[in-house]
């Protein structure tokens, strides 16, 4: 089946455009997740919309799977890749297509890096605000798939809200243009988010923003991670939106510490980044407001240029890749919990570490609650991945438990759909499987991801007796 | 009675429960989600048509229904379920009106960042349904943005959730965007759950009455200005008259950033409160709405008065609101929204009919994803009992 449909590729492609070579094809096994890891089928890299639509109609004329890949960043298996299928990969889309600053809009092509639209516009004093951590690599349409955020969004926002228009080419294989200024169904909303399973995105679309005025960015240390937890609340509670605020535990320092030499100040049980932007007047009136806040702070740094504020964000930055520096492995979370519980599940993750004997190092948007427990491990000890995968587990129902979320910004994929059903009942899952079903009845685009085995569109709900179809077929699994 | 609803409220529907002119034979009043859900599943075992209301303050928007059993009123779910102030959320029933949250919200020294017209009647349901923007949809979106978490009750009686009451959270499909602005016909909005921001410390209004041509320019200044407005509304009662620009700024130092912005504009007077008509729509027995980017501004204005179409709204969000200064008939409607489509579509932008007691009207215009919407309805509402008719393609 695989070899007729590669022959059909190939009269559509150009030559270089099609990979079947088995050691080429291993460097699309897997994305961020590393240890989801899947041979692809075969690898397509479209040159343009009309030509990612030809694949997805093959694939549709072939009853073949596709995965869509931008720069294979996330964190999540979104786009790992299916042995029976094929990976479209975008990284020969990169045109920006159109910078209109009039209209504070860009046009770009999916796979363009979330960062070149903010070097293309920053001379002139505009930027792409959502700033996910891999944003000098990570493309805009995988953004759009899985509705990135990043440090800034606890003011600004997140990619769904900064998408003015996606053209996609839906699981059928037609060309749609998703705009929010047309009338009807927010369908861009849904799209935004749904890590690929509603189509591929192929042109988007974004909105500018004005460069502020001012950025204040400030690093606060405390002695413990209880006072910074208190400094965040009493920052929330005095009225302040500040673009973001990062909080890094002992542990997150000590690595950071270890990989990019951070100078962060010295025996910190807890170190805070705040940064104000906005209208000079106003980031000074919050400034001094901030200064009385963090008055138990040990030391205080206030970054007097650009160059300082890029050394208070290099460690924070820096803190996933560093704890390799003192870990053999590790596991990144990602869990979502209302701010104020905070304090309340950060000690709870201290139990569980202690339990488990498993070190977490702590990294997180303490504004909006949203957590990066790095889970560290020493794989070539028998059992420790399991007690590290048993930890971040339990880390996840802690969030669901008190009312947060299993994740905030790095998607379901295919490592947390067994996850799913603890936050989300079934008849929440059956609805939002009604989207998909609108969009994609036939199953074909990135399956296995996001939902626990899915319904068939068109299956009754009821119990369900024998293997699954989509299991039996190999689209699913059961889980 | 409705057969088959035993423990809701129904009654008889009279001639004032009317919906675009079609009359309900029943009024469900449910108290819960759960009678909501059962209201529905009787509707779908005897296949009645079924019409959600709120406040009924924008039930006229839109198109009338095809049919209409059941007006399902949602005015008794009018709790605040949860504020939680320290995360910056609410969770309300959709019955709740918009000025009772507001207030909630103010004692609290938090809002809903929304504007969402006729406050004191409208509930929040009916804000969703609808998704009117407001004054502030620059600095904060529309309900699609700063709604977090929704439950809804399918046709056939489902309730089911999306989102949470985290504000960052990408688990699973976002029902919520789906529903915003669906006009009740996907299933019904029970509850929602919104981020919320702090009130700001300050506000000022700088307002000057400018003439059309100068509109788009100070709009574009005012979009890149430092000292950053929340919002910039334009009104123009007389299609032939001046315009006049106010704008809003919010948070500490909002008098020296008031100053500069009114240099900006070139004139004007700085003020403490808003002007009369802020964020208020002044009729909508037929009620337009064009959106257009920010270089679409001047094509809008002039067609608008090209028109004869008293002007209201957003320059920065490039949302306004249009309507006739006096009656207009069905086919001079039809073709003054005809005219002005052509000259605002050719400037990027859309021409929305929201409200207008006639048929024949092309309310929506060019929808370009109009199939897969179908398909959406057809998943959600495969037997076309949910406000069918109502809204793009007759969906």
């Amino acid at each position: 089946m695989l070899d007729t449909l590669v022959a059909a590729l190939r009269s559509l492609l150009p030559q270089d455009s099609v990979i079947t070579d088995p050691v080429r094809l291993r460097t699309y096994e897997c994305d961020g997740l590393t240890y989801h890891r899947a041979t692809p089928g075969v690898v397509v890299l479209p040159g343009t919309a009309e030509q990612v639509a030809r694949v997805v109609r093959l694939c549709n004329d072939f009853s073949v799977p596709f995965v869509a890949r931008g720069s294979g960043t996330g964190l999540s298996g979104g786009a790992l890749p299916r042995e029976d299928g094929v990976l479209i990969v975008t990284s020969k889309m990169r045109a920006i297509l159109e910078i209109d600053l009039d209209d504070r809009r860009a046009v770009v092509e999916p796979g363009v890096t979330n960062l070149a639209i903010t070097e293309a516009v920053r001379d002139r004093g505009y930027y792409y605000a959502p700033d996910p951590s891999s944003q000098q690599v990570c493309s805009i349409g995988g953004n759009v798939a899985e509705n990135s955020g990043g440090a800034h969004c606890l003011k600004y926002g997140f990619t769904v809200n900064h998408v003015e228009a996606c053209e996609i080419v839906t699981p059928d294989g037609d060309l749609v243009t998703l705009d929010r200024m047309d009338a009807g169904y927010d369908l861009l909303g849904a799209f935004v988010g749904s890590e690929g399973t509603l189509g591929i995105a192929t042109k988007i679309t974004v909105r500018l923003c004005r460069a502020p005025e001012a950025v204040t960015t400030v690093l606060a240390a405390f002695e413990s991670i209880e006072q910074g937890g208190q400094a965040v609340s009493a920052i929330i509670g005095a009225g302040i939106v500040p673009a973001a605020i990062e909080m890094m535990d002992a542990l997150a320092i000590e690595a950071a510490e270890a990989a990019v030499a951070c100078d962060y100040p010295e025996g910190a049980g807890a170190v805070l980044i705040v940064e104000l932007d906005g209208p000079e007047a106003e980031v000074a009136w919050q400034f001094a407001r901030l200064r009385e806040i963090c008055a138990g702070a040990f030391e205080l740094r206030v970054a007097a240029g650009a160059a300082e504020r890029a050394a208070i964000w290099k460690g924070r930055k820096s803190a996933f890749a560093a704890v390799g520096r003192i870990s053999p492995a590790y596991i990144v979370q990602d869990g979502v919990v209302p701010r104020t519980s905070l304090p309340g599940v950060l000690a709870a993750i201290d139990r569980l570490s202690a339990e488990h004997g498993i070190r977490v190092a702590n990294v997180f948007h303490a504004g909006d609650g949203n957590l990066h427990p790095l889970v560290l491990f020493d794989d070539a000890e028998p059992g420790a991945g399991e007690r590290a995968e048993a930890v971040s587990g339990a880390i996840l129902d802690l969030c669901v438990e008190h009312g947060g979320s299993i994740t905030g910004e790095h998607g379901v994929g295919v490592d947390k759909r067994r996850y799913m059903p603890r936050m989300f009942s079934e008849a929440d899952l059956d609805t939002m499987q009604l989207v998909r079903c609108a969009f994609d009845p036939r199953g074909l685009s990135n399956p296995g991801k996001v939902f626990p085995t899915p319904r068939l569109c068109g299956e009754v709900p009821g119990v369900r007796k024998g293997v699954h179809p989509l299991v039996e077929s190999g689209k699913a699994d059961q889980l | 009675m409705i057969p088959g609803v035993a423990g809701v409220a129904v009654r008889d529907a009279g001639a004032d429960d009317a919906v675009g002119g079609v009359r309900p034979r029943w009024v469900a009043l449910p108290e819960t989600v759960e009678e909501i859900a059962a209201v529905l599943r009787a509707c779908a075992a005897r296949d009645l048509a079924v019409v959600p209301v709120g406040g009924g303050t924008k039930l006229h928007w839109g198109a009338p229904p095809d049919r209409c059993d059941v007006l399902l009123d949602l005015c008794c779910l009018n709790e605040v379920l949860e504020h939680a102030a320290g995360d910056l959320v609410v969770r309300v029933q959709a019955g709740v009106t918009v000025a009772a949250l507001a207030a909630a919200l103010a004692a609290k020294g938090q809002e809903l960042a929304l504007d969402a017209p006729y406050a004191e009647d409208a509930t929040i349901g009916g804000t969703l349904a609808t998704a009117p923007a407001g004054p502030r949809a620059f600095r904060y979106g529309t309900a699609r943005d700063l709604l977090i978490g929704i439950t809804v009750v399918l046709p056939d009686g489902t309730i089911a959730r999306s989102g949470g009451k985290v504000v960052k959270n990408v688990a699973g499909y976002d029902l919520g965007k789906l529903f915003t602005g669906s006009y009740g016909t996907l299933g019904v909005v029970a509850e929602a759950t919104f981020r919320l921001h702090p009130l700001p410390a300050d506000r000022r209004w700088i307002t000057a009455e400018l003439g059309q041509d100068d509109v788009p320019p100070v709009a574009a200044r005012l979009a890149a200005a430092p000292a950053e407005p929340n919002a910039a509304e334009v009104d123009r009662p007389d299609p032939a008259g001046p315009v006049t620009l106010s704008v809003l700024v919010e948070g500490a130092a909002a008098e020296p950033r008031a100053e500069s912005l009114r240099a900006l504009v070139g004139a004007g007077s700085v003020s403490a409160a808003p002007p009369p008509w802020w964020g208020r729509i002044a009729g909508d027995e037929v009620l337009v709405e064009a959106r257009f980017p920010a270089t679409g501004t001047r094509a809008v204005l002039e067609a608008a008065a090209g028109a004869g179409l008293c002007l209201r709204g957003s320059v920065l969000s490039g949302r306004v609101l249009l309507e006739p200064p006096g009656a207009i008939g069905a086919s001079e409607l039809a073709g003054t929204v005809s005219g002005l489509r052509a000259r605002v579509e050719a400037a990027g932008g859309r021409v929305h009919v929201l409200a207008a007691p006639y048929a024949g009207v092309d309310r929506w215009g060019q929808v370009s994803a109009l199939p897969m919407m179908r398909r959406v309805k057809e998943r959600f509402d495969p037997g076309r009992r949910m406000s069918p008719g109502r809204f793009v393609g007759g969906i």
